[in-house]
């Protein structure tokens, strides 16, 4: 699925146009960043409600298609500026985490867990 | 730059790690991850090889007092080294234990201190060793080689 379509439909902000050809291969939801660092598979989209600037060093080491910050909490300055850094779309959203999930998994975006 | 195939010398980089910079924690594996894949190393194995430089540069920011990583790269094997100057790991045995941390609620909170760290490394290696002593440094070494598993 687009990352595009999938920004649209849950309405994430900002509202980026410029992630046509980003291509989601699945979904991963933790806050614990070993846990995606170990388990999440590349080109997932990951919805964490971590905001601090090592969350975007773990999406860029693990090939993450985007990151979604939910539960209405806004990253820090230098977690924003690092994503722009290193190219990796990072979204926001008022809806609670579990509500995120439940959305992309009616978009049709799948669990992807990594064997070790 | 050569393919791994074609690669005959050893490739090494190092990079210091500042105790308890969170901001520039993983710059270090991202570095070594980047080298990698200028070398045309097989994705899976980058990805091997990005756990145990994550984590293990991880442990150091937030466990130590700052250290250093080492990558060693040859055509059969990817060598990560991972030094710091203390205060040494008590019990090995519990480290090396999945869910058992000494993090800070502080660094729990930031989603580190999982007890992953250590796991993570020793699954994504073919080799993994582990020197450490109370009042003294630890020294990690894992061997990731290329043309095993994935």
């Amino acid at each position: 699925m687009q990352l595009a379509a999938i920004a649209e439909a849950l309405s994430l902000s900002p509202d980026h146009g410029s992630f046509k050809d980003i291509e989601v291969k699945g979904g991963y939801s933790s806050d614990l960043l070993s846990d995606v660092m170990g388990k999440a598979a590349a080109k997932s989209i990951w919805v964490t409600n971590q905001i601090h600037p090592n969350v975007i060093a773990v999406a860029s080491l693990i090939d993450a298609a985007a990151v979604i910050i939910a539960g209405g909490v806004q990253p820090e300055e230098g977690t924003l500026k690092k994503a722009e850094e290193v190219g990796i779309p990072l979204f926001t959203t008022d809806l609670p985490a579990f509500e995120v999930v439940g959305q992309l998994y009616q978009l049709g975006v799948r669990g992807t867990a990594r064997s070790a | 730059m050569p393919a791994v195939g074609g690669l005959d010398a050893l490739i090494s980089v190092t990079y210091d790690i500042v105790a308890n910079d969170f901001v520039r924690a993983g710059e270090a594996a991202s570095k070594i991850k980047r080298l990698l894949q200028q070398l045309g190393v097989e994705p899976g194995i980058i990805r091997r090889a990005a756990i145990a430089a994550y984590e293990a540069e991880m442990n150091v920011v937030i466990h130590s007092y700052g250290g250093r990583i080492a990558a060693n790269i040859t055509a059969d094997s990817i060598e990560i080294l991972c030094e710091d100057s203390g205060p040494g790991i008590p019990d090995i045995e519990k480290a090396l234990q999945e869910g058992y941390s000494t993090a800070s609620e502080d660094i729990r909170e930031m989603g580190f201190g999982a007890g992953m760290g250590l796991p993570n490394i020793r699954r994504s290696a073919e080799e993994f060793s582990i020197e450490s002593a109370c009042g003294q440094g630890t020294r990690l070494k894992v061997k990731i080689l290329h043309k095993v598993g994935d």
